[in-house]
């Protein structure tokens, strides 16, 4: 099963989507994109899926942070592409940040 | 986490786009990415424990940062303001270190032992041939990101420590990754040992914001450099602010790429930050709280709370120009008298804070309790709206006849002086009230003291008017703008006691 420490770089089986695991999950599960389990980044295997041709309405976007509740995982979008994510069947819902001005 | 991550992010996300530098010649996050990772590998086999920084802002600076990130090893930007000893003694401290440093402060780090020294253009002209060998990023947010010695008025300066999941914290808490459009520009003068000048780094990376910094700063400087490359975003300390201030009403040109203005650092002259946002009134002006020990900002005024304060038509609603604003909302913040416990809206305590950016640690010290909460030394108080106000140091606190005096409410009442240049209000030891209270003034014509005394009588309370004002040319500062109110508290003391120079 993928590993889903803090820091790890994942990357979409079916887009072009990457991301970076915020916080680990509690439990063990399978992270996908697109329906498919995503792969690690450093991973160049490639895998059989069909990639998606369409966006998807819950598709993931660049800069946005993404939890599920239920298991505390939360995933940040690095690179978009047409998937949206899921664990374990639950689609992750988009964790809504109010943006601060800039301090520094 | 790593913060190395931030970067190989926005290598990825826009490799292309200019991170550092100049829109002309800029270098791209791809390159700034690759020269991390080619520099690491010198260091990470290194038999050294830190990574130690001696020079100006520059643009191989961010790419020493993560290279050092991504090596493993603390990165520890020096003061190279310091005399040569004070210098050599940080050195040491940091030592065994791989030391980058500018051409002219290498002959000044010679002699201390156990350093490998590089000048920094030099050593990044060698290392740039490619390679893949670049180090495996660990896994590593426990590790120690940067060692920033503060500024050290009071005593030996101290290591702050912060770990790399103090840092990365504070970046996702307030910002979104690559939120910034192509067009922004972040202007970086603070320098590279101040924590402003370590997290502008980080965060602008973070953002996709591009990165120019000011060798030094000069406020001429600055404001060209804000017409000429665009300028979005900066972040200014307060003296730098009044000398830009100056500059800009002197030339009477306007910034037109400016969008914010944000500053922090020590107590902002309520004359200066009105008359800034009168020039410049289409800029977003944030005031910024923070400290070393909490990874930088903890509390900020935003633009609509300055336009409110400054509008405002009761003295309460303008006095919040003078506060810092809300805690972030990640944050937990609180006021606490000297048993440590919460006290009311209103009252004067010392400032608490607890949130994973918050380090509260030194190189053997542990300061933050095992709960999480930091006491920041600082005194401060909330108001009935939650604003918070920052009176300065705990130790600066005036003790007088039993009753805690600030000295900023006092300073504000002065500053608005126009013949008063610059104020600063200590306590120096007295027979009969503990302590007394001295107004260090620099004046640009003569002003009556019974004048000013009476004007604090009035606007505070009778037991808050200085029994003595002293006339100065000049107040100590250090480099980044802080006054040396320990340095300022011994002259005044010998002044005081041995002559007559002293009026009132």
């Amino acid at each position: 099963m993928l590993n889903l420490t803090a820091g790890t770089r994942l990357r979409s089986a079916v887009c072009d989507m990457e991301g970076i695991v915020i916080r680990q999950p509690d439990s063990a599960g399978s992270l996908a994109c697109g329906g498919i389990p995503m792969l690690d980044a450093k991973n160049p295997a490639s895998t059989s899926a069909e990639r998606i041709a369409q966006a998807e309405p819950n598709r993931a976007l660049i800069g946005k942070r993404y939890v599920d509740e239920e298991s505390g995982l939360e995933v940040l979008c690095s690179k978009q592409g047409l998937g949206g994510l899921s664990f374990d069947g639950r689609p992750l819902t988009l964790k809504q940040a109010k943006p601060l001005p800039a301090s520094d | 986490m790593n913060i190395h991550l931030f970067l190989e992010m926005a290598a990825d996300a826009a490799p292309d786009r200019i991170a550092i530098g100049t829109r002309a010649a800029g270098i791209t996050y791809g390159e700034l990415l690759a020269m991390s990772r080619r520099a690491a590998q010198q260091m990470t086999n290194a038999p050294i424990r830190t990574v130690t920084y001696c020079g100006l802002n520059r643009p191989e600076l961010p790419a020493a940062l993560f290279a050092a990130s991504l090596a493993g090893k603390p990165f520890t930007p020096l003061n190279y303001r310091l005399p040569d000893t004070d210098l050599k003694r940080l050195l040491e401290r940091s030592a065994p270190s791989f030391t980058l440093c500018d051409t002219d402060i290498a002959k000044r780090c010679e002699g201390v032992a156990d350093i490998q020294l590089h000048v920094v253009d030099a050593f990044f002209a060698e290392c740039s041939r490619p390679d893949n060998a670049a180090p495996e990023l660990a896994d590593s947010a426990q590790d120690i990101a940067i060692v920033l010695f503060t500024s050290g008025t009071t005593a030996e300066p101290k290591a702050a420590i912060l770990r790399h999941s103090n840092l990365v914290d504070y970046v996702l808490s307030t910002l979104e990754f690559f939120s910034a459009d192509e067009n922004e520009a972040a202007l970086i003068s603070v320098p590279p040992y101040h924590i402003a000048g370590m997290s502008a780094l980080l965060t602008s990376v973070y953002c996709g914001r591009r990165i120019v910094s000011l060798p030094a700063f000069d406020p001429g400087v600055w404001v060209d450099t804000v017409i000429a490359e665009g300028i979005t975003h900066a972040m200014v300390v307060p003296t730098m602010l009044k000398r830009i201030v100056e500059v800009i009403a002197e030339r009477d040109v306007t910034l037109p790429s400016l969008r914010a203005l944000s500053y922090g650092g020590g107590r902002m002259p309520a004359t200066v930050i009105e008359r800034a946002m009168d020039l410049l009134p289409d800029v977003g002006f944030v005031n910024a709280y923070g400290l070393t020990e909490t990874s930088s900002t903890i509390a900020i005024l935003d633009p609509a709370s300055h336009r409110a304060a400054k509008a405002s038509g009761t003295a309460e609603g303008r006095r919040r120009l003078s506060s810092v604003g809300k805690p972030l909302p990640h944050l937990e913040l609180e006021i606490r008298d000297e048993n440590e416990v919460a006290v009311p809206v209103g009252v004067v305590g010392e400032i608490w804070v607890r949130g994973s950016q918050v380090s509260g640690e030194y190189e053997g010290r542990k300061v933050v309790r095992d709960d999480g909460w930091f006491p920041t030394n600082d005194a401060g108080w909330i108001d009935d709206e939650g604003f918070l106000f920052v009176e300065g140091r705990l130790d600066d606190v005036i003790v007088r006849g039993g009753e805690n005096i600030s000295p900023a409410e006092i300073e504000d009442v002065l500053i608005a002086n126009a013949q008063i240049d610059d104020v600063a209000v200590i306590g120096l030891p007295d027979e009969e009230w503990g302590e007394k209270i001295v107004a260090a003034i620099v004046v640009n014509a003569p002003v009556c003291i019974d004048q000013l005394k009476n004007q604090v009588r009035e606007r505070l309370r009778s037991t808050r008017v200085p029994s003595v004002f002293v006339v100065r040319d000049t107040l100590p500062y250090n480099d980044t703008g802080k006054l040396l109110r320990r340095q300022l508290r011994q002259e005044l003391a010998a002044n005081i006691s041995t002559s007559d120079a002293a009026v009132g």
